[in-house]
């Protein structure tokens, strides 16, 4: 395909599809009336049915191989499961990925939260803001290879330079250079600041927003009671936004679990930094593994379950309609 | 990431704040000295690993392998000739994955947006049977990982022989955008004035209408917001292209080739920091211009990953 | 494992002949005629249309259609391959458009689970043909024209390399001989070293090298997603001298554990080299950069005097920078990987990459006769950095002694030739578990702990 023949194939799938929206609200437009079941029907429909079809029966499907061998045949029960705790490899990859969970969401709020805090009301406000803000438009793959050159490594001989920075700090301070990228399990830390790295900034406009938020009288009333600087910080602010905080850390945890660009651009899961999602990918496309790799999405799916009753009970709670 | 519950000042976004002089007085005292240093450390932190790469990209091959950014400052000299050849060369040829990239991304924001704008209505202004529960069905469907989809959908897309196009690509993105889609939108449309609904409804107005003569121009921004999410997610993505198109095939997008760059040319330093910056440009200039939109978006309640 | 011609190509004294051929056939855009006919290239490159009347005889007008190829020969050593297709392309108008990456085993998996494959893949592995074949079922199987090349052209072995379950699927294409030290002459001279014999002589070298100052090896096995191969050829050049070629076969049929003794003993001989930080890694940094230094670059210190010795291939030639005289008293050269056992005296292993075909097309089928047969080969040969295990090609036409001598082990009868192991082991094992147990055993992992794990990965 030649870019003109991509570019027409791209106008003629816009086209298609605002011509079906066209097309629902002309027939739609005709029938009128009170009608409101087949109308809403019309609207509803499409949606559905593309959810139905794209993401509800796959997801099924999923299920239903992670109880079969590798290529969808043989019923093995629960082994791949199992394989996950018993196979050395495997339990690394769950290790690992307890670790991002834990460590990426926190400190990356915690960050945005602090450099919100200090930033706000500045004179460079605005600036200083899209400094950080400015990751989230970069791909994670982008970011891999920006911080490639962080990390890089060249042995400590003569004639050699370091390319990446923190080597050279290193050097400089007159220590001898590391292999990040090999030592476990500190390299898995260091993949893990690529995303917090990423997503500090989402936190951060997030939490800035609820900060201004805070009604006067409230931090009025903190100032009656003493309150000032840390304190103020600790004992209004923190409380005032604590909403904001539960969106901010679960919105982290979920993209954090399915993150897969980071380790697969970095490492390629080796040096024992793989992680679930980096596995399935592997086990499932490289390997051909459909069995395993069903189970290994099948664990990423529970891990999220506790999250979404929470968030369907806020839902429920916010009283929506 | 994905889809969260709503912040408390939801739709307003930063603008949408009440300025405080006594709250700016007693946050004036956390600005201390100390705490200046820390936000520039912070925000240093932040830029140095773009700077350097973009550095980077314009020095010489030699310079690049040969020792690190800041040797730039002593030995100024800046090139494009990495990025002359990662885009046109024939070992990297960007240029034909900026293309590819351009043709998954548009449809994959348009069709979601269009399929959820009616979803979105229906749910906000019409009754019909299940509705509360499918809308939480859908908003729950946010969260769950794509991984979980993505292997069956490859094999229906085998079947029907979809395989090599770009409709796998775009099919995909859009399956997996619309209950954001159809969150969000549904949110913004839920806060038009009942009265001004009412009010058409009155005077013999059908949904067809009302949604085409009130809705629509009423929640542009939300649109707006909506379309910069998808973009810049679409964009960026490398799971959904790694499966449905492979590194190496006609339709592969950029983060595709650049990934397999990393993995194939992973010494050629010069083409990496080239290659990054090229898959950066577009993203981060609607990110700048669009700016507003995506964090009015951002603060409706979710964001999606 | 492989990648034999991962990297195989290019440079040495291919470069005269190639600029012959790309005179002659004008530019390599494929079916822009013009000049086509006006024949010949050096070194046996004759483009002359007569020679490919027999495809469009036998598969019918092939004009304006085209054949896509993906290899793991990337650039710039890819480029002699796509020249050499120029002829072809020229006289039956088939664009042949060829394609490379260093992740081809994950991806050619991925496009095959797309139902996007290539036409051709340059598939390095007998066992993951075997492990694609049963999986999915893609392949086809070769048709006559190729098979009556094989058979002409290649040994038993060989052929039975590209069978699966009885069915002919896959031709030979490139080969190579794994098993060379490369080294600078001027350094050895200089420093009085002598060329070992015998294994215990290599060792003593490399002690007598680290008694002067200086590393003696340097080895590298970073390659994408292929990351931990070299380490697993390494392995095999082992234990092939210490245990012998019927230990070594029943090693890969999984007839003996993964993890048997005899083969923990051999791991742990090559460790005696790879894991000793005195002898690595020149150039480079400790025992761990091994991990994490290109496989292409790996022996480039040796020019340096930054190492001494470094184990690879002899698709390694096309690595060393343009200029560089490959010759017993040239820049470098490279000597046979010594004996171990005086039993097993001085085995060849080697490998190749096979051509796969995904699609029954007249075009794609015409192809893949055409690169099974002598005349390419030879062209090929003439192109530099290459070897076939081709009985077809005139050894001649080889452009660089180590090519010519490869070439001159994988023709010999007498010899004992093996093919690398993982490469005929379950891609699961062999283009899996056995490079990432690697990759743990350079950066630390004991050797028990590792073959253990990959034993019990073992399928079934």
């Amino acid at each position: 395909m030649d870019t003109a023949e991509k570019l027409v194939q791209m106008l003629i799938a816009v086209a298609l599809f605002g011509g079906v929206m066209g097309f629902i609200l002309l027939v739609v437009g005709r029938v009128r009336g009170r009608t409101d079941l087949v109308q809403s029907l019309a609207f509803v429909a499409p949606a559905v049915l593309l959810l139905a079809v794209g993401l509800l029966y796959p997801a099924a499907r999923t299920a239903y191989q992670s109880f079969f061998d590798r290529t969808t045949e043989a019923f093995v029960g629960l082994d791949n499961y199992s394989a996950l705790f018993e196979r050395d490899d495997l339990l690394i990859v769950l290790r690992n990925t307890l670790l991002w969970v834990l460590v990426a969401p926190v400190t990356a709020t915690l960050i945005g939260l602090v450099y919100a805090v200090l930033v706000d009301r500045s004179r460079f406000e605005a600036f200083a803001k899209a400094l950080i803000f400015l990751p989230m438009a970069i791909s994670l793959v982008g970011a891999s290879v920006i911080w490639r050159f962080m990390y890089e490594y060249r042995p400590d001989q003569q004639n050699i330079e370091q390319i990446g920075l923190i080597n050279q700090f290193l050097v400089w301070l007159g220590f001898e250079p590391q292999q990040f990228m090999l030592n476990a399990p500190l390299n898995t830390f260091l993949l893990i600041a690529i995303l917090i790295w990423v997503q500090a900034g989402f936190a951060m406009t997030v939490l800035s927003a609820a900060i201004k938020g805070i009604p006067q009288d409230i931090v009025e009333a903190g100032r009656i009671d003493g309150l000032y600087g840390v304190k103020l910080f600790r004992y209004v602010t923190v409380p005032s936004i604590r909403p904001a905080l539960i969106v901010v850390l679960t919105t982290i945890s979920i993209a954090t679990l399915k993150v897969f660009d980071i380790v697969r651009t970095m490492t390629g899961g080796q040096f024992e930094t793989s992680i679930v999602a980096n596995e399935f990918y592997t086990q499932s496309l490289v390997r051909g593994n459909y069995g395993l790799g069903a189970a290994l999405a099948m664990v990423l799916f529970v891990m999220v379950v506790p999250i979404v009753i929470y968030n369907v009970r806020q839902l429920r709670k916010a009283d929506i309609r | 990431m994905n889809a969260v519950t709503t912040t408390p000042q939801a739709h307003g976004g930063p603008e949408s704040t009440a300025v405080v002089s006594s709250a700016a007085r007693a946050r004036k005292r956390l600005s201390s000295p100390g705490a200046s240093t820390a936000a520039i450390i912070i925000a240093v932190l932040w830029t140095l690993p773009t700077f350097g790469l973009l550095l980077s990209s314009f020095r010489p091959e030699d310079d690049i392998k040969g020792n690190g950014w800041w040797n730039w400052f002593t030995d100024p000299e800046l090139t494009f000739e990495s990025y002359r050849e990662v885009l046109f060369g024939s070992q990297t040829e960007l240029s034909t994955y900026v293309v590819n990239s351009i043709a998954i991304t548009v449809p994959s924001v348009v069709i979601p947006v269009t399929l959820a704008l009616l979803a979105a209505y229906a749910f906000a202004w019409m009754r019909f049977p299940f509705r509360d529960s499918l809308f939480v069905a859908m908003f729950a469907l946010q969260i769950v990982p794509i991984q979980i989809a993505l292997v069956p959908l490859l094999q229906i897309f085998v079947d029907v022989g979809l395989n090599g196009t770009f409709w796998p690509l775009w099919i995909a993105h859009s399956t997996f955008a619309l209950p954001l889609a159809i969150y969000l939108l549904h949110n913004f449309m839920r806060d038009v004035p009942a009265e001004l609904v009412e009010a058409a409804r009155v005077d013999g107005a059908g949904h067809v209408k009302i949604f085409g003569t009130i809705m629509l121009p009423l929640i542009m921004p939300a649109i707006a917001a909506f379309c910069v999410f998808q973009f810049l997610w679409v964009w960026n993505d490398l799971l959904v292209a790694l499966t449905f198109a492979g590194s190496t095939s006609d339709v592969a997008p950029l983060t595709a080739r650049i990934a397999e760059l990393v993995g194939t040319r992973g010494t050629e330093w010069h083409l990496l920091s080239a290659g990054a910056f090229v898959s950066m440009v577009i993203p981060v200039i609607v990110f700048l211009g669009l700016q507003r939109f995506f964090v009015r978006g951002l603060l409706a309640g979710s964001v999606k990953g | 494992m492989v990648h034999k011609t991962r990297k195989g190509t290019a440079a040495i004294g291919g470069v005269a002949a190639l600029a012959l051929l790309l005179a002659a056939c004008g530019d390599d855009g494929g079916d822009d005629g013009d000049s086509g006919d006006d024949a010949s290239a050096g070194g046996g490159g004759d483009v002359d249309c007569a020679d490919f009347e027999h495809y469009t005889e036998t598969y019918g007008d092939l004009e304006g259609t085209e054949v896509t190829i993906y290899s793991t020969i990337t650039p710039p050593e890819d480029q002699s391959h796509i020249d050499s297709y120029v002829g072809f392309e020229e006289c039956t108008g088939v664009d042949v458009v060829y394609e490379s990456s260093d992740e081809f085993e994950a991806q050619l998996q991925v496009r095959i689970q797309g139902g996007n494959p290539p036409d051709i893949a340059y598939l390095p592995q007998p066992g993951l043909l075997q492990t694609i074949v049963r999986d999915t079922g893609a392949p086809v199987p070769a048709p006559a024209g190729v098979e009556e090349n094989v058979d002409e052209y290649f040994s038993p072995d060989w052929k039975e390399y590209g069978t699966v379950d009885g069915t002919f699927y896959a031709a030979p294409l490139g080969s190579n001989v794994k098993s060379f030290v490369w080294y600078a002459p001027s350094a050895f001279e200089d420093n009085g070293y002598e060329i070992p014999e015998t294994w215990a002589e290599m060792i003593a070298l490399s002690d007598q090298i680290v008694a002067d100052g200086g590393i003696p090896w340097c080895q590298g096995i970073a390659s994408g997603d292929a990351t931990g191969w070299p380490a697993t050829d390494f392995i095999e050049d082992v234990l092939l001298r210490t245990a012998g070629p019927d230990v070594y076969d029943q090693w890969y049929q999984h007839e003996i554990p993964f993890n048997d003794p005899q083969v923990v003993d051999a791991v742990n001989t090559a460790g005696e080299i790879l894991k000793n930080p005195d002898y690595v890694n020149g150039g480079f940094g400790d025992v761990s950069s091994i991990a994490t230094t290109d496989v292409n670059q790996a022996g480039l210190p040796i020019l340096e005097q930054q190492c001494y010795m470094h184990r690879a291939a002899s698709f390694y030639a096309p690595n060393w920078p343009e200029g560089t005289e490959i010759a017993e008293d040239g820049d470098v050269y490279a000597f046979y990987l010594p004996p171990i056992e005086e039993e097993f005296g001085d085995p060849v292993l080697g490998a190749g990459e096979f051509t796969v075909a995904f699609d029954d097309r007249p075009e794609v089928q015409a192809f893949q006769e055409y690169v099974a047969g002598a005349e390419w080969a030879n062209l090929k040969a003439t192109l530099g950095g290459w070897v076939s295990a081709n009985t077809g090609v005139d050894l001649d036409n080889y452009q660089d002694p180590i090519s010519r001598l490869s070439a001159e082990l994988l023709q010999d009868d007498d010899a004992v030739f093996r093919f690398d192991a993982s490469d005929l082991m379950p891609g699961d094992v062999g283009a899996g578990s056995f490079w990432t147990g690697m990759v743990d055993w350079i950066t630390g992992a004991d050797t028990e702990t590792v073959l253990t794990q990959i034993e019990e990965n073992w399928p079934e």
